[in-house]
């Protein structure tokens, strides 16, 4: 049924955010420390064990997949929804601070991820299930 | 007539935030395909339109949540809200390989604390090119530079005056939108074409909004990888921001 996968998503996420924010209460940060990413690692972890056992039908499955084709719409409204006038009437110290830490950011991407060369992968795209291989911008 | 529709829009919210959200898509990627010939994703046209939208929104409501704001679309508020963001974040996960992320798993790591330091700095030098010399106002615009939440959060640990808390507010609001639109046309220069380069960039930029959407304009594939690493930054920040970062700007100042 489609709801138990809807409930696996669910399931994942509330138990990633209840890790996040035992993470941030034991560093004492009031936040949440990458429940998300925790709920990430919980849904592929659970979904690859069913998976493996023939225990996630193609309805189980549809139910976290319909969640996942939302995601673009569902950013769209978050872009629609960000409190854009504030950040562009904060003044030049705001903006300032802000493109710096875009443009030193996107820079530093390529010095830390290193040449796609050294990858052992001979910077071929990953093939995981299919899901990049029409990626093939080949690398500069 | 015109009120009971209006009223209407406002009971039915999320539904009609569907319905808006599926228009806005429709009208991007046929933008896209008839004037960019796909060159410029849809996904990257119809986010430009929600950020045109939200700034008209906030504009003429003077509220906090763009385009939400307006009765008539209040519930693009809950669409794209934080919580059925993440879910959706965590439904990109799906088939995602695990050995990918561990590939990356050590750089990812460097690429969160580089990531939430030079954000940091750059916010902290902005700052101080501007004449700030109080070292918890210049920790915490640079703490705003990192994202929208560590900065008040450090603000409110340091004491600092609510002038300064908003301005780093509104310089993480910068780096958020910023993000979503440069990603896409950066993307081809910087190498984020794959998942060890999307970890990296989620750990070096980290603010969620941006990364996600930024990611969504660029190839929706990388999204699962750079919002894997940036659910980790904020926490990071709040960590750092206020204490390590705070020793040393103060040791400077």
């Amino acid at each position: 049924m489609v709801i138990y996968g809807v409930a696996l998503l669910a399931g994942c996420m509330m138990a990633g955010l209840i890790v996040g924010d035992l993470l941030g209460q034991l560093l004492g940060i009031d936040s949440n420390l990458g429940g998300v990413g925790i709920a990430m690692l919980l849904l592929i972890f659970s979904t690859s064990w069913l998976k493996d056992r023939g225990r996630l039908p193609e309805a189980t499955a549809s139910g976290i997949n319909f969640w996942n084709a939302m995601y673009i719409p569902i950013v769209v409204a978050m872009a629609a929804s960000q409190n854009v006038a504030a950040a562009f009437s904060g003044g030049l110290v705001a903006i300032l601070a802000g493109a710096l830490a875009v443009v030193l950011g996107l820079v530093m991407v390529p010095v830390i991820a290193g040449k796609p060369r050294d990858d052992k992968a001979s910077g071929a795209v990953p093939n995981s299930e299919g899901r990049l291989t029409s990626v093939s911008e080949p690398s500069r | 007539m015109l009120e009971s529709l209006l009223e209407l829009f406002d009971k039915y919210h999320l539904v009609a935030a569907f319905a808006v959200i599926g228009l806005t898509m429709y009208a991007a990627y046929w933008v896209s395909a008839r004037f960019t010939r796909g060159k410029l994703h849809g996904s990257a046209i119809a986010i430009m339109i929600g950020l045109a939208l939200a700034y008209f929104g906030g504009v003429t409501t003077e509220g906090t949540h763009g385009l939400a704001d307006i009765s008539l679309f209040s519930g693009l508020g809950l669409m794209g809200g934080g919580m059925l963001r993440d879910l959706a974040i965590i439904a990109t996960a799906y088939g995602v390989q695990f050995s990918e992320i561990r590939k990356a798993g050590v750089r990812g790591v460097i690429a969160l604390f580089a990531g939430v330091i030079v954000s940091f700095v750059a916010g902290a030098v902005i700052a101080v090119a501007f004449g700030y010399t109080d070292p918890i106002d210049i920790t915490t615009i640079g703490a705003g530079a990192v994202t929208y939440i560590v900065g008040p959060v450090t603000g409110a640990t340091l004491g600092a005056s609510s002038e300064v808390v908003a301005l780093s507010i509104a310089a993480g609001l910068v780096k958020s939108i910023l993000t979503m639109i440069a990603t896409p046309m950066t993307a081809r220069l910087i190498g984020l074409d794959n998942p060890r380069s999307a970890m990296i960039f989620g750990g070096l930029i980290g603010t969620t909004s941006g990364v996600a959407a930024g990611l969504a304009a660029t190839d929706a594939r990388l999204v699962p990888y750079g919002a894997m690493t940036a659910t980790f930054y904020t926490g990071l920040g709040i960590l750092l921001a206020p204490t390590a970062l705070f020793l040393v700007v103060r040791a400077l100042f």
